[in-house]
């Protein structure tokens, strides 16, 4: 059951073990949301207009039809950010009065299975005036453009705005200056478990329990206990086994509010399974974004300034907890990337529209703006007519700490060791020369890379510079050891799909010298697990992990001191492993179960000075960690039908001490077909009235297997010291490399025609019209 | 709501009696009425591949037939797999090949390979990777699905 | 996404399914074959048949045999039925290579051939497969049997010459000669997906040219169809280069094009220049 150690010195930590998670999910004993039965199910009737007023509902006599007549008392989703020039808008739980994108709540239909509650649904008929819609952030920021909110004037409601002393001064003085004009087109996260509520009420404790599919189980728990006015303590959430989230499944659906106010009220259970093509429509979209960079050079092909223009479209509210500022706010705070720059400029704004929601996607804004920054080094190295492997080499960061632009500290990392890496494996010589070869005989290969920094695990500091009401950022962590000797942790991270029941048992293990097999990691459960953040941001190992640390340690000093105690022997003297401690040097051992049992059943002996049990408790709150990694893709591009097949894909990345080398590179080939998807073939694509016409997965376009080449791994561990574990983040960087270097990838392979393709996805037909323009322009 | 029918669904070895609409999908119904949640529904319209079972030998997707048609055949479905404790090949190849991460689609990649293997043992490479083109994963980016279908498709072939 | 609810009849004879079909046709009855396509769009709710007339329990339906020339296929008989060769030649090696490229195995396993035929979506490949070879389509009512020519057939976005209360009971397509030659090409987004375009050529090699040349495109329109000015181009030429081009030209120019919000009839002609010039590539 293990595979390789890494040589870290330690006995778990490194190793490639299995995960405890997987016996349950390969036999079909997952435990999903959408597997409880429920007393009613829900059926929401959604808009089928992108703006306008609802002039009447009407429901069949009798039927169980809720509107926002109903939810008088209920409060608005208004989610807040003290900074920013932001516009609170809000959010009604069912439409009232006004709808604003298409598959927004207007009533919800119960019944008693899910086919009926659809069946009542088409009976429902809604009356709407249509109004003009927005869909395009761009028509959304025109003069005389309408309002999508009443009280947000001119449709911005977040806007950064940076600019460093001098910027003005350096600017005028450059060398060379290079512009790159890009858009990055609409996508769902789309995981393969859309969402799903389900709330009951407990007669005995008058209680609701309400399981749901979250990454945030706990801002569930305070988001619908305040909006429906309740304590929280009446309110248990749980979040189960959970099929995917990256990032769709942290914000707050209204449809969740629904159903608890329908079990309170009814004191009954209640239940809703988004189907696809809600999920589709109307299960938060992300990266609609149209940014402009332009960098300025000196003469040695040092970047000197970056001068940015990011335009979000945010949809028609603002998520919760996070805002609608996530995205332009961190296309503003870390656009400068892995790349040495002073001086900057950027006006980052989200602008309202009339369509689905934006919220947090894997990379969130860096699969965006890594793409940008790297077509702008791409550019300026053919500007300058040297190699881009050689421009990077003049401007990647190197020396640590590094302060940016913007303030970010940089700990320790292998920016320029990365990418000499990916060079080094792809053969970058041997690969001109087949390109050369293969070009004559009318194959178009390209080859495309992409260096990039992932800020990963930060604490409640870097969430709080945003200016965030809710300020996201620790995690605490309690562990336990029982009178029979079993350890269970109890966290508020909420993982799906991570393996962190493995990794943070890994930890754990090594500290307390027992098998990871018998340690308990609990979560998504509100009554059982400490108030917590969830799994988000590339955050969970590094600081749930960190927070696991302490509270080993601490457990760990507290069996040395009983051991100790029990052996006679001075605690320096103890060891702790193979599930004893041991007097070193001696044949003195005792069980740790022993020595749980004394912790609880035996205190007496130890004359007050042990507190009785073994529990403890640590919380960490890091001041972030930033990962890096070179990606590299190898491209085919067919010229006469526009379509792109990925060659290969190399990854030489850097996420600092790896804790389950298996885990870890899973989580990056993951992220590399979700940035593939990115780059060539996901879209959900609006026509001009804001319907929508990507709502099936036959135009909705997640690769498949085959659209996924073979990945090649290769990793540095730079030991940080802003990371207990030495670990850092690593969750994200896959999507957030991987749309860059295909791109890149793809304008190598059509250097020869001219064209300069800017837009993600680069579907076909978009190679395609910039092959014929280009054709036409010859 | 139309009349309900009596129908009896065999599931891995156990006939399950039930009353459903004519409308019901064999997903559901393997789901709601004969309690085997393990088989999840990720699309209902034939895309993902996440409810796949396989019917009298043949992988299909479960949403795209009705229960009623599927009366007196012999329904498998991943709570099947492992033989009591012991877990088939496929289950063992996921979990020592890492792959599943978040597991959801799990049981419709082991139930359509195991359906198509035991079909075609002998299926090349390319074929099977045609094959697992079938159904979509949104954690492992595939590599490690495709590692573990190629060592369990080895390790039956060698039984 | 629950279907509507619907009254399903199980006939066991096809003269049971056409009385039943007599019946509830007029009031929304459709027939359910395998299911593949309509299942979705039932699950969508854009298709709300009251009836079903399943017909997989209709007894002598899985007929897959040779007859006078003609490979019949029945109504009950799956796409994965192709996946070996089921005729001597070079018409099973043909369906054996086409059928690979329809879905996915697990749908293959379910669809029928008849039923791709009665659902015409344009982008169909046993349609294009059809509309080149000249399919004769079987339909049978309560009143009479008729046979259908693959050219009648098709005529639009999933419509076809079926009356609605006729069955489609079973497609016939002629053998190819021994020395046919055959080129097929599909360009999709994905593995699976449906075809935005793509070619299907056979002709036979007299004295070294080329003779009765039939190239079919279809996903390119609103239903497949031989393509008479690229046939022409080709009638006479000894393969190659410069022959296939100039047919695929033919092919890219003749077509109407459909066309949506990502996809221009530029591009499509586009995709037809190439799927027709790599059928006849394949085919070489």
């Amino acid at each position: 059951m293990t595979a390789h150690t890494k040589g870290s010195g330690t006995t778990w930590v490194g190793r490639a073990i299995r995960r405890l998670e997987d016996p349950a999910l390969v036999t079909g004993q997952g435990r999903f949301t959408a597997d409880l039965p429920a007393a009613h199910w829900v059926r929401f009737v959604r808009s089928a207009t992108a703006a306008g007023k609802i002039v009447k509902i009407s429901a069949p006599d009798g039927a169980h039809v809720v509107t926002a007549a109903d939810l008088k008392h209920v409060k608005p989703i208004r989610p807040m950010l003290h900074k920013f020039n932001y516009v609170p808008v809000a959010q009604p739980i069912l439409a009232d009065g006004v709808v604003r994108f298409v598959g927004e709540c207007i009533a919800a239909c119960v019944a008693a299975s899910e086919a009926e509650a659809e069946d009542l649904a088409d009976r429902v008929e809604v009356t709407i005036d249509d109004t003009a819609p927005l869909v395009d952030a761009r028509d959304a920021l025109a003069d005389g453009a309408p309002r999508v909110h009443a009280e947000a004037a001119g449709n911005v409601i977040v806007e950064g705005k940076v600019k460093t002393p001098d910027f003005d001064a350096v600017w005028r003085g450059a060398h060379k200056i290079v512009k790159v004009d890009a858009r990055s087109r609409r996508q769902n996260a789309t995981p393969m478990e859309a969402r799903a509520g389900h709330a009951a009420y407990d007669a005995a404790t008058r209680r609701i329990t309400f399981t749901c599919t979250t990454q945030m189980p706990h801002l569930m728990r305070t988001a619908i206990a305040d909006l429906l006015g309740f304590p929280e303590s009446d309110l248990r959430v749980i979040a189960p086994d959970v099929g995917g989230g990256f990032g769709q499944k942290m914000s707050l659906a209204a449809e969740y509010v629904v159903l608890v106010w329908l079990a309170r009220k009814h004191k009954s259970s209640f239940a809703w399974t988004e189907d696809r093509r809600e999920n589709l429509i109307a299960g938060f979209h992300s990266r609609d974004q149209h940014v402009t960079l332009e960098g300025a050079f000196d003469k040695n092909g040092k970047l000197v300034a970056l001068n940015a223009a990011v335009v979000a479209n945010i949809g028609a509210y603002s998520c919760f907890p996070t805002t609608c500022g996530v995205e332009p706010l961190m296309a503003m705070a870390e656009m400068p990337g892995p790349y040495d720059v002073r001086h900057y400029a950027c006006r980052a704004r989200g602008v309202i529209t009339n369509t689905c929601p934006m919220a947090p996607y894997r990379g969130v804004s860096r699969p965006v703006i890594t793409f940008v920054l790297e077509r702008l080094m791409e550019k300026a190295a053919a500007a300058f007519g040297i190699d881009p492997i050689d421009l990077r080499r003049r401007n990647l960061i190197d020396k640590f700490p590094y302060t940016s632009a913007t303030g970010l500290v940089y700990d320790e990392a292998s920016y320029k060791q990365t990418m000499e890496m990916a060079v080094e494996h792809i053969g970058l010589p041997a690969f001109r020369a087949r390109q050369k070869q293969a070009r004559a005989q009318g194959q178009h290969l390209g080859i495309g890379f992409a260096a990039f920094s992932e800020r990963t695990g930060y604490g409640s500091p870097a969430f709080a510079a945003r200016g965030m009401e809710i300020t996201p950022g620790w995690e605490t962590v309690i562990l336990s050891v029982d009178p029979s000797g079993f350890v269970e942790a109890r966290i508020g991270s909420s993982p799906h799909g991570q393996g962190l029941r493995t990794t943070l048992a890994q930890i754990i293990a090594d500290e307390i010298g027992i098998e990871p097999q018998l340690i308990k990691v609990i979560h998504g459960d509100t009554d059982r697990a400490p108030y917590g953040w969830g799994t988000f941001a590339s955050r969970s190992l590094v600081i749930s992990g960190g927070a696991t640390l302490i509270a080993a340690r601490k457990i760990r000093a507290k069996l040395i001191k009983i051991a100790s105690h029990m052996l006679e022997a001075d605690a320096d003297d103890i060891v702790l492993e193979a599930g004893s401690a041991k007097v070193a040097g001696t044949d003195r051992t005792i069980t740790i179960a022993k020595l749980a049992r004394e912790a609880y059943h035996q205190t007496h002996r130890f004359k007050g000075e042990i507190e009785p049990g073994l529990t403890e408790t640590g919380t960490y709150d890091p001041p972030g960690t930033f990962s890096n990694a070179c990606h590299v893709a190898v491209v085919e591009v067919d010229v006469e039908t526009g379509r792109v097949r990925i060659e290969k894909f190399l990854v030489a990345e850097d996420a600092g001490r790896i804790i389950n080398p298996m885990i870890a590179d899973g989580q990056v080939h993951g992220g590399v077909a979700q940035g593939i998807g990115n780059a060539l073939l996901e879209e959900i694509i609006y026509d001009e009235t804001g319907n929508i016409l990507s709502s099936t997965l036959a135009d909705y376009l997640p690769p498949t297997a085959h659209e996924i080449p073979p990945i090649e791994l290769h990793h540095i561990e730079t030991h940080t010291e802003a990371s207990i574990t030495k670990a850092k983040g690593l969750g994200e960087g896959g999507a957030i490399g991987a749309p860059a270097a295909v791109i890149n990838a793809i304008n190598d392979a059509l250097s020869p025609f001219g064209v300069s393709i800017d837009e993600m996805p680069a579907t076909p037909q978009r190679i395609r019209a910039a092959l014929r323009q280009a054709e036409k322009a010859a | 709501m139309t009349e309900k029918t009596g129908i009896t669904l065999t599931i891995n070895g156990r006939d399950h009696a039930i009353r459903v609409e004519p409308r019901r999908t064999l997903a559901d119904a393997i789901r709601e009425d004969c309690g085997q949640t393990g088989t999840h529904i990720g699309c209902e319209h034939g895309i993902c591949g996440a409810c796949t079972v396989i019917v009298d030998g043949e992988p299909v997707r479960s949403c795209l037939m009705f229960a009623v048609q599927a009366a007196g055949k012999i329904i498998r479905t991943v709570e099947g797999l492992a033989d009591g404790d012991r877990l088939h090949p496929m289950q063992e190849a996921f979990m020592q090949h890492h792959g599943l991460q978040c597991g959801f689609c799990t049981p419709g990649f082991l139930m359509l390979a195991v359906g198509v293997l035991e079909r075609e043992p002998n299926i090349s490479d390319d074929d099977l990777l045609d094959v697992l083109s079938s159904n979509l994963c949104r954690c492992t980016g595939y590599q490690n699905i495709v590692k573990a279908v190629r060592a369990a498709a080895a390790e039956m072939r060698g039984k | 996404m629950k279907p509507a609810a619907f009254v399903r009849h199980v006939p066991k004879t096809v003269e049971e399914a056409l009385a039943i079909l007599a019946e509830v046709a007029p009031q929304d009855g459709r027939v359910l074959a395998g299911g593949q396509s309509l299942v979705p769009i039932m699950a969508f709710r854009m298709a709300r048949p009251a009836h079903l007339v399943d017909i997989n329990e209709v007894a002598g339906l899985d007929r897959l045999a040779v007859d006078g020339g003609k490979l019949v296929i029945g109504a009950r008989v799956r796409h994965a039925a192709f996946h070996k060769s089921v005729a001597d030649g070079p018409l099973g090696k043909l369906l054996a290579y086409v059928v690979r490229h329809i879905a996915h195995y697990p749908i293959r396993m379910r669809g029928t051939f008849c039923g791709s035929l009665a659902h015409a979506d344009p982008a169909s490949e046993w349609c294009l497969v059809a509309a080149t070879l000249g399919a004769e389509i079987v339909a049978r009512s309560k009143r009479g049997t008729r046979t259908i020519a693959a050219a009648d057939f098709f005529q639009g976005i999933m419509s076809t010459a079926l009356a609605e209360n006729e069955l489609l009971t079973e497609a016939r397509l002629p053998l190819l000669a021994a020395d046919a030659k055959f080129g097929f090409y599909e360009f999709n987004r994905r593995a699976g997906d449906f075809a935005m375009a793509a070619a299907l050529a056979t002709y036979r090699l007299v004295d070294g040219k080329i003779a009765e040349p039939r190239i079919g495109v279809g996903g390119a329109e609103a239903q497949p169809r031989r393509i008479a000015q690229a046939e022409a181009t080709l009638a006479g030429q000894a393969p190659g280069d410069a022959a296939f081009r100039a047919a695929a030209e033919a092919a890219a120019k003749a077509i109407d094009p459909l066309e949506d919000i990502q996809t221009s009839g530029e591009y499509r002609r586009d995709l037809v220049r190439a799927v027709v010039r790599r059928a006849l590539e394949h085919s070489a």
